[in-house]
């Protein structure tokens, strides 16, 4: 808990890490700068890029003690503003799942061979990365927590499967081996309150360690302050949610 | 959620930039969550000049209703045109 007597301190650059089939890429890490061993979390952002919300946020999770990366998914993809990178990867259909998988765990690697890291490393996405924050715990060990937030196609049809998403997330549930938080909200068109009930009736099956919170007066996005989804009572509290289930996880 | 529903086509067309005018030669058109726009989904329509180190692009966001109505111009506008013998 932060007081106002207390020495705040925190490094937030860009830097470069190897990322799937080690290649470069580059990344946004934020730490705290104190003595402690800490914990890490890994941010995946969303399909509307690499933007500055994620940047917020990465500084968020180290102001409340975390060594936060969020890797660059379409660094791949070339150079330009955040929006217009966005759109060029959107029109080639998405970052391939197995792509986003190598990058995310490899980031995840970093935080654990920093000489101040606690051992314990989260997951965390919104949207198409909470989907992929999902995916990838299924996928790889070494995860110790997920938070999933709204994250679409967890749940896909088989028309929906493509060469970039072969395969249905909640079909990988078995293979989850940490607790998952999953936040989401009840006007949302996807994933869909049935869409929610799926995936957590699969984690249930398998006898998973989850906590999903479903808010009844939100809808996609609910964090997104710069935006007409936002819901600051949702919002407010999903945040408390997040952190609450880190102390206990990490 | 980001709903990957997009549609291109090739085109012939100049757009103006903040860099000046380009031509381009490819439209996207996605109903998505717009970068700008307050909606949770618009249709968004990329003009796009693809070139070697990263693309140009136009970028516009619309209302569905907007890009209805917009249609209807534009079919408006091709129908006097093509009445007046202009080629189409």
């Amino acid at each position: 808990m932060y007081t106002t007597d207390m020495y705040e301190g925190m490094i937030a650059e860009t830097i470069n890490i190897n990322g799937h089939n080690n290649d470069q890429i580059n990344a946004y890490f934020a730490r705290p700068i104190n003595s402690k061993a800490v914990p890490g979390i890994v941010l995946i952002h969303h399909l509307p890029g690499w933007d500055e919300w994620y940047r917020e946020t990465t500084r968020k999770f180290a102001h409340h003690g975390f060594a936060a990366i969020s890797p660059n998914l379409y660094f791949r993809d070339g150079h330009g503003e955040p929006d217009d990178i966005a759109a060029k990867v959107r029109a080639e259909g998405g970052a391939p799942d197995e792509q986003v998988i190598g990058d995310v765990t490899k980031a995840m690697k970093y935080l654990k061979n920093l000489p101040y890291s606690n051992g314990k490393v989260a997951v965390f996405g919104t949207c198409s990365g909470g989907r992929h924050a999902f995916l990838t715990a299924c996928n790889e060990k070494g995860f110790d927590a997920v938070i999933e937030c709204w994250g679409g196609k967890v749940v896909m049809s088989k028309e929906e499967l493509n060469d970039k998403q072969p395969v249905s997330p909640v079909d990988y549930t078995k293979e989850l081996n940490c607790p998952i938080l999953g936040l989401f909200g009840a006007d949302d068109e996807s994933p869909t309150p049935e869409q929610v009930k799926i995936h957590e009736n699969e984690l249930k099956k398998h006898n998973k360690n989850y906590e999903f919170h479903m808010y009844e007066s939100a809808g996609h996005g609910f964090f997104y302050y710069d935006k007409p989804v936002y819901r600051p009572e949702a919002c407010q509290d999903g945040w408390e949610k997040i952190f609450d289930f880190l102390e206990r996880k990490l | 959620m980001c709903t990957m529903l997009i549609e291109k086509t090739n085109v012939q067309g100049s757009g103006k930039g903040s860099k000046g005018w380009f031509k381009f030669s490819q439209a996207n058109v996605s109903f998505d969550h717009p970068t700008h726009l307050h909606m949770d989904y618009s249709i968004n329509i990329d003009f796009i000049q693809e070139v070697e180190e990263n693309n140009k692009r136009i970028a516009i966001e619309l209302t569905p209703e907007s890009a209805k109505k917009l249609i209807e111009t534009i079919s408006k506008s091709l129908k006097k045109g093509s009445d007046m013998g202009l080629k189409i």
